[in-house]
């Protein structure tokens, strides 16, 4: 009997370690045959990507991703928005369930090289900070000594905060959640003493969830830097391309005024070379990336550049109220500086 | 007068031929077992090229590096600078701490609930039906969250909390009790009391032994009662007598010194014993309803009240058809634990989920987890077969 089974067995292992399958194909080709981008969001986090009550899409991300939708496929509402949790994301992403995630996310060294991930251009400058109640007297984050502070799982926020501690001796005790809605519902009930999350986040879960928002400040101090940005599968560099370029292609755009009004005038009244590259009357730089040369005008004709975008989902006049602040341009004292579209 | 000794049977000839059923039942296994360690095979595989195939890192080194997070509360002392696999143990510690204590719990709850099914008293009859009904038909999760919406949301803030005889306080940071501070002397206490709870063991057994074979009854309840706490008094006396606690105090944010059952712990313990207790209430019921009628009326007729007839009668005959289905329960409230995630407790599937994160390794925390809630269910059920067997009626 033995004798009989050894070459069945050697045959089971030889076709179990050729039966490598292909990964998921180049992920443009799929883009372009499924017609749709797919694009992995937040659960809702307004201003980023939040659904209304009729199920629209609507934030900064989501606004990333009708852009590129808009330069691949021609049509910004060809985007198919995946809701994923923190813990999912990136398991989401590594599968091929969704072709990119447009979700808040930090771009980190472990993210970025131990994931099999890419991470594209920052899209929000952003850096973690703590919401108090007024009445609590804390004026300052290194007041905050002993203080148990609710945390949602799955972030960065979580180690940060250890090194926050740990740096200022505050001796600061987490309350770790799966859900962000169980982490803000255990602060807004007084079971923490603070709550940790991106400064933005906390903006809009301020404004969201508080029952009076003028009972809670947001402390002064950011501890950490977290870039957010949007992430690709690595293996299809021209998806990676065209996606990263159309982010600096929104950006260059505010540079030199090009809006989402004045963009179609700019195509054909235009004479500044910039301007002419950036909306495809002089050069092709849309057969570069593997478009047509109205790849970028697609894009700014359906979200508006940087500037619009960032005023839209985020700015003063929105409920968040967001200042520019690290997110203007390199010119007006921020950092969001692109490399020429040339 | 000879006695005939039965002949022996001829010894058994596998037959290694189709037509032997025996042959067939053995090859028929071969082939289950060889497709499922290749099912196995493949998938690790699988799994381990296409990792590669994407420059995705694999491996279970993390578990060395040194974690990085905070962890809000822990039996074993932690620091964040400790490596992975000691955040791992506190998350294991925590869900322990909470299996155990809750197995006890409901089984207390939920044995006195079915016992009062069979009350005479309609009242008492009808609250353990409506517990029954009530706890058992709320899902689980639901009842957590609103445990833990009730202590976050009723309970008062800390600067306000009630205190007794300012060395308990309840709050919404939880029950915070004085500890006492660990030295040599109550060190030997905790010896002392468990040398006397086998003193006490012993003291039973040799109690009951002679009971039966004098019928001279000696105090079964008591003395052992009184041996643990003798032990460890005298423990304590000769460490010296030491009287330090640590009262917890408020300081700012928090409660120094003392210990406290955070709201997250009790919210978590709470719903899962009062939703198990359901379960095994039933459980208790059927295994009392399966002993005949005519146990307790011979009980009756035997002159025992109706508290002896269940204690001395009816529940050991009962258990035999209580035990398989309350492991089931047992093994419920532990993996049920792995709820604790959504209201903030920090077990092993929080830590897991944390580690995953930082870490990016999910194949390898996530088996973490299976392994950890695979060796807790396996532990419950191989000791409660134990005692299965152990209290099993030897029947003639």
């Amino acid at each position: 009997m033995k004798r009989k089974m050894t070459p069945i067995w050697a045959a089971i292992a030889a076709t179990a370690l050729a039966a490598v399958p292909a990964f998921a194909g180049k992920t443009l080709d799929a883009v372009k045959s499924r017609g749709q981008l797919v694009c992995g969001v937040n659960t809702g986090l307004a201003g980023f990507s939040a659904a209304d009550s009729q199920g629209a899409w609507s934030g900064l991300d989501v606004d990333v991703c009708k852009a590129i939708a808009a330069s691949i496929l021609n049509d910004p509402n060809k985007v198919k928005y995946v809701p994923l949790t923190a813990q999912q994301r990136f398991t989401a992403l590594q599968s091929g369930e969704v072709d990119i995630l447009s979700r808040n996310t930090t771009y980190t060294l472990t993210r970025d090289a131990s994931l099999g991930l890419s991470f594209l251009h920052t899209t929000y400058y952003d850096g973690q900070g703590f919401m108090v109640p007024v009445k609590s007297k804390v004026k300052s984050a290194k007041g905050m000594k002993g203080a148990t502070v609710c945390v949602q799982s799955g972030t960065t926020t979580e180690k940060n905060l250890t090194d926050y501690s740990r740096a200022n001796k505050l001796d600061l005790k987490p309350i770790v959640f799966e859900k962000q809605e169980a982490a803000t519902g255990a602060y807004f009930s007084g079971r923490c003493n603070a709550f940790t999350t991106d400064a933005s986040g906390l903006a809009s879960i301020r404004n969201k969830d508080a029952k009076d928002p003028k009972e809670h400040i947001i402390l002064p101090e950011l501890i950490s830097k977290e870039p957010l940005a949007p992430a690709v599968r690595r293996g299809d560099d021209e998806f990676e391309s065209i996606a990263k370029w159309v982010i600096y292609g929104l950006i260059e755009a505010e540079e030199y005024g090009i809006t989402q009004a004045n963009v179609e005038q700019m195509k054909t009244t235009s004479q500044d070379p910039v301007v002419m590259r950036i909306v495809g009357s002089s050069e092709d730089t849309g057969k570069l990336v593997g478009l047509d040369k109205d790849w970028l005008v697609r894009a700014i004709k359906a979200v508006g550049n940087y500037g619009e975008i960032f005023e839209r989902n985020v700015g003063p006049k929105t409920s968040l109220a967001l200042p520019r602040g690290l997110n203007s341009q390199w010119n007006k004292g921020g950092l969001q500086y692109a490399p020429p579209v040339r | 007068m000879s006695a005939t000794v039965a002949p022996k049977p001829p010894p058994r000839k596998r037959e290694w031929s189709w037509r032997s059923e025996s042959f067939r039942a053995l090859v028929y296994q071969i082939i289950a077992l060889a497709a499922v360690a290749f099912a196995l095979y493949y998938l690790a595989a699988n799994t381990l090229a296409n990792m590669q195939a994407r420059g995705i890192r694999s491996g279970f080194d993390f578990l060395a590096q040194p974690a990085g997070f905070d962890i809000g509360e822990s039996v074993i002392p932690y620091d964040a600078l400790d490596p992975y696999w000691n955040a791992f143990l506190v998350g294991l510690a925590n869900t322990l701490r909470v299996a155990v204590i809750g197995v006890i719990l409901a089984t207390v709850l939920g044995t006195l609930l079915g016992i009062g099914r069979f009350s005479r008293n309609a009242i008492v009859r009808g609250l353990c039906y409506a517990y029954v009904e009530l706890f058992r038909n709320v899902p689980v999760l639901i009842q957590l969250l609103i445990w833990y919406l009730v202590f976050t949301e009723v309970l008062p803030p800390l600067a306000d909390a009630p205190t007794i005889g300012g060395m308990f306080y309840l709050s919404k940071a939880g029950f915070s009790f004085p500890t006492p501070v660990w030295g040599t002397g109550q060190a030997l206490a905790a010896g002392g009391f468990a040398i006397g709870v086998v003193i006490s063991v012993v003291y039973r057994r040799w109690a009951m032994k002679q009971f039966e074979a004098t019928g001279k009854v000696r105090s079964l309840v008591l003395v052992p009662l009184v041996i643990p706490f003798a032990m460890a008094l005298l423990g304590w006396l000769l460490g010296g007598a030491p009287t330090a606690w640590s009262i917890p105090k408020l300081e700012g944010f928090s409660m120094e010194g003392g210990a406290s059952a955070t709201p997250e712990f009790l919210a978590v313990l709470l719903g899962l014993v009062m939703y198990t207790a359901a379960f095994i209430a039933e459980v208790v019921r059927a295994g009392i309803a399966s002993v005949a009628l005519g146990q307790s009326e011979a009980a009756g007729s035997l002159g025992l009240t109706r508290g002896m007839a269940m204690r001395l009668v009816i529940l050991p005959q009962a258990l035999r058809v209580i035990i398989p289905p309350l492991t089931n329960q047992y093994l419920n409230l532990t993996k049920n634990s792995s709820l604790a995630v959504a209201i903030g407790y920090p077990d092993v599937v929080s830590i897991a989920t944390t580690a995953l994160n930082q870490t990016g390794r999910a194949v390898e925390c996530i088996s973490i987890i299976m392994a950890v809630y695979l060796t807790l269910s396996l532990s419950i059920s191989a000791f409660m077969n134990w005692y299965n067997r152990r209290s099993a009626i030897k029947e003639r």
